[in-house]
């Protein structure tokens, strides 16, 4: 029995004539952290969105755990286990941080409700470092904090698959640190998770394998090193030019 | 339960009780402006049970209203009144899944048109209906009165009140709080946004259906262009919105000075009353935002911050 | 045949009231309630200079027409921008300025019932009977219709080769992008509002020829201007002018066949096909 989390094959999306994601294999094994790289408009955070069913892909196939999920919608695929968080940061803001937290608990994929939920919701902001602030609304948090939250949230349904969507984006340099720490805790944890993300310092600490894209399509796949050494990827980054 | 749930519980009953005594008072005048309270007060509050945390503005109310008004019309000779009442509310319920299904799938704005012409196409078609079989109207002949009308409603309205207490606990309604928040977190939070807004939006158009029919007998005759008079939903609107669309007893208090002011704008100068609506509407979005409930948490809030500074 | 040249004819005048809206949503983003007030401003003005002073409807909207540009940019100044400025999500502008714009109308409708009181109002004007294809047709109609032809297709010309008519368009597909490259968006969504009102009255004033209006008729039309842009495609022209004639045939076509009291019944079913099975509009793209 093979441990694959989720796995892509051919995977394409078309926006009219423009092919945004163009034919995308990878496999995603248990308790690894995969790092979805790429210059600006390469197709990773469209990706990220075909697979939580924000968009639905125009060919190819998505399984998580060797089921099919390619035709499910956003809510169906958070159910079995596939948790995001968002490149701009979404918080619910009429509500409290606690009731934010508890938002991700309760209707996901391992369901809480009423005392169980907000207990499980407290550790989960002891967790991300948020203890006490619970009450609080969202609109008094600092910018790391709304992060924390949304973090919170996404992991209150206990997904099997996290998804980062540049959760490291806009944080100052001490920021940074504190975040790269508390995302390595996570895979300290042994947590699935794929991160789209820009900050190459997190990519080289955080990552077991990358997937680089260029232009929605794969241009290499290995360990931080290899692919950051690989000329097609400092090519796609940095231009002919540069080389 | 909690103490302040029993406590909130003990004082609503003793409420409830008070209101049911109003037709022993004897005053035919205020038994009828109590049966135009309970019945806006069960309408707006219902309205906003689902208005409030989705912000879908619905105006619907008067046709849902009206088909319960019809399902008394054309049934209250053959089946006994308080299954009329029932099957209204199922009518209702499933009209409103119906349209629930066609729009809310969309935005808010396809909502609204579509709420807002509803009355108008039952009632065209209804009257379509009755031209053809050449029936003009429908005579609503019962015993019952003015009391046994007000205390229908009166009992409707606890119903109202403690469906929405228990939606307010419920999965149900935490999900359409997270759906008026953000729709793109609740659906990646695993909730189904559609299904929780057409579950929700059944409860008004059950509620509404389920007045039309109590209220059916103090109309005697009853006519399509009555039973789906399009001011009743915006009334509904105006008065919950006034009041407070966010609470479950915001409306409430939307209802109370609403309709003692329409009562007397309407009996002294009959002409003005859509103008009133009009500046009503106004007043709400430039004035009150959030209506009177918004405007009693600002001023605790305000309260609240200058006793906290006297004491630092 | 009779049908459908009668069901072209009114879709005519239908388009121009439609493009009126079309304008306020698509550029402003303000779905105007009031809209169909208007139109009935115009047909009331287009009345009172005709019965007071003998003036042809075809003159008076000169007139009309800067006088509503006027009053519909002030509203939008006064009463839309504060709103379009606070709201922080389309969803609550939608909110806002749906209740705000249904206030403005019970306003009008208020203020029109008390200036010229709840009865129906008509005229007699161009009331001859004129012969096209074999079919005869009242003279008002076809006048109207030919009038909301040429303002359409002034519109249309203005829209696609003018500066200011570029930059509307612009607006209406990307606002945030018509911004960068120096788009004075809130200046322009003023200008179409005011530009969409005038439309819409001038509408209103061609329809006063051979339809009985009275002061409370407005929501009526607002509900057939929003079908029809919805059916046409927000922001879309084209789409517009054909979904205004489709509704004016099956209009026609239930009303001569079914019964009269029906057409707002029959919009509403093209209403429902269209939400069930193109909710971008007949000639939209699929959203992506």
């Amino acid at each position: 029995m093979s441990n694959t989390v989720l796995s892509l094959r051919g995977v394409t999306k078309r926006f009219g004539g423009l092919v945004a994601v163009n034919a995308m294999d990878f496999d995603v094994t248990e308790h690894q952290v995969m790092g979805l790289i790429g210059p600006n408009g390469s197709g990773k955070s469209t990706t990220l969105n075909l697979i939580s069913g924000a968009l639905k892909v125009s060919g190819g196939e998505i399984s998580l755990r060797g089921t099919p999920i390619t035709a499910l919608p956003a809510e169906q695929i958070n159910r079995r286990g596939i948790a995001r968080t968002f490149q701009l940061v979404r918080l619910l803001p009429s509500m409290s941080v606690l009731e934010n937290v508890v938002a991700g608990a309760v209707f996901g994929h391992k369901r809480r409700w009423g005392q169980d939920a907000r207990r499980h919701a407290e550790t989960l902001l002891a967790r991300v470092g948020l203890e006490g602030k619970g009450h609080l609304r969202v609109g008094q948090l600092t910018y790391i904090d709304t992060k924390r939250v949304e973090l919170a949230r996404v992991l209150a349904s206990d997904p099997k698959l996290l998804l980062l969507d540049e959760w490291l984006a806009g944080l100052n340099p001490s920021e940074l640190q504190i975040g790269i720490t508390l995302i390595k805790s996570l895979r300290d944890e042994g947590r699935t998770i794929i991160l789209v993300e820009h900050v190459m310092d997190a990519i080289r600490s955080l990552c077991d394998t990358c997937v680089v894209m260029a232009s929605g399509t794969k241009i290499a796949q290995g360990t931080p090193q290899q692919v950051l050494s690989d000329p097609d990827v400092i090519r796609a980054y940095l231009g002919d030019d540069d080389v | 339960m909690t103490g302040t749930d029993i406590r909130n519980l003990i004082l609503s009953a003793i409420a409830l009780g008070i209101c049911a005594l109003l037709p022993l008072s004897g005053s035919g005048y205020w038994l009828s402006i109590g049966v135009t309270i309970a019945m806006f007060t069960v309408l707006a509050t219902s309205w906003a049970l689902f208005s409030g945390p989705t912000h879908y503005i619905s105006l619907a109310t008067a046709a849902f209203f009206g088909v319960g008004t019809y399902v008394t019309g054309l049934g209250f000779e053959t089946l006994p009144f308080w299954s009329l009442i029932g099957i209204a509310g199922v009518i209702g319920a499933v009209l409103a899944a119906l349209v629930g299904l066609a729009t809310l799938r969309l935005s808010g704005v396809y909502f609204v048109i579509f709420t807002l012409g509803l009355a108008e196409l039952v009632r065209q078609v209804i009257t379509w209906f009755q031209n053809k079989s050449g029936q003009k109207g429908l005579y609503v002949l019962t015993d019952i009165s003015e009391a046994g009308i007000y205390w229908m409603l009166l009992s409707l309205a606890t119903a109202v009140f403690l469906t929405g207490w228990l939606i307010g606990r419920s999965r149900l309604g935490f999900a359409l709080r997270i759906i008026g928040d953000d729709e793109t977190v609740a659906v990646h939070s695993g909730i189904n946004s559609a299904l929780s807004k057409v579950l929700l939006f059944m409860v008004p158009g059950s509620v509404a259906a389920m007045t039309g029919a109590i209220l059916a007998p103090r109309y005697v005759y009853i006519e399509p262009s009555l039973a789906f008079a399009p001011m009743l939903s915006f009334q509904v609107v105006i008065m919950a919105l006034l009041g407070g669309a966010g609470r479950l007893w915001g409306p409430l208090v939307g209802v109370i000075p609403f309709t003692l002011l329409w009562e007397s704008i309407s009996s002294n100068f009959p002409q003005q009353t859509t103008l009133l609506l009009g500046v009503a509407f106004l007043i709400i979005v430039y004035a009150l935002p959030r209506g009177f409930v918004g405007l009693l948490d600002d001023l605790r809030h305000r309260t609240r911050a200058r006793m906290a500074e006297g004491v630092a | 045949m009779d049908i459908l040249i009668t069901g072209l004819l009114l879709g005519g005048t239908y388009a121009l009231i439609a493009m009126g809206l079309n304008l306020q949503y698509g550029v402003a983003r303000i779905m105007n309630l009031a809209n169909g007030e208007m139109l009935v401003a115009g047909g009331f003005a287009a009345f009172w200079m005709y019965t007071a002073g003998q003036i042809s409807p075809f003159l008076t909207i000169f007139l009309l027409a800067p006088l509503t540009f006027v009053l519909n940019w002030l509203i939008y100044r006064i009463m839309l921008q504060p709103l379009v400025k606070r709201a922080k999500s389309r969803g609550q502008l939608e909110t806002d300025s749906i209740l705000a714009t249904f206030g403005l109308s019970f306003v009008m409708v208020g203020l029109m019932l008390s200036v010229f009181g709840g009865d129906y109002f008509n005229y007699s004007y161009l009331a001859r009977p004129i012969v096209i294809v074999g079919d005869t047709f009242a003279l008002n109609r076809v006048a109207a219709f030919l009038a909301a032809v040429v303002i359409c297709g002034a519109l249309y010309l203005w829209l696609n080769h003018s500066r200011a008519g570029l930059s509307i368009r612009a607006i209406a597909v990307a606002p945030d992008s018509a911004r960068l490259v120096g788009i004075n968006v809130t200046h322009l969504a003023a200008l179409a509002f005011g530009l969409g009102g005038a439309v819409t009255a001038v509408g209103g004033a061609l329809l006063s020829t051979y339809l009985t209006l009275d002061a409370s008729t407005g929501v009526i039309f607002t509900l057939k201007a929003l079908i029809i842009v919805i059916m046409g495609g927000v922001g879309d022209v084209r789409g517009t002018i054909i979904a205004a004639l489709l509704l004016g045939i099956v209009e026609t076509l239930v009303a001569s066949l079914l019964d009269p009291g029906l057409t707002l019944a029959a919009a509403y079913t093209l209403f429902i096909l269209i939400l069930l099975f193109r909710p971008q509009g007949l000639c939209g793209k699929k959203p992506t």
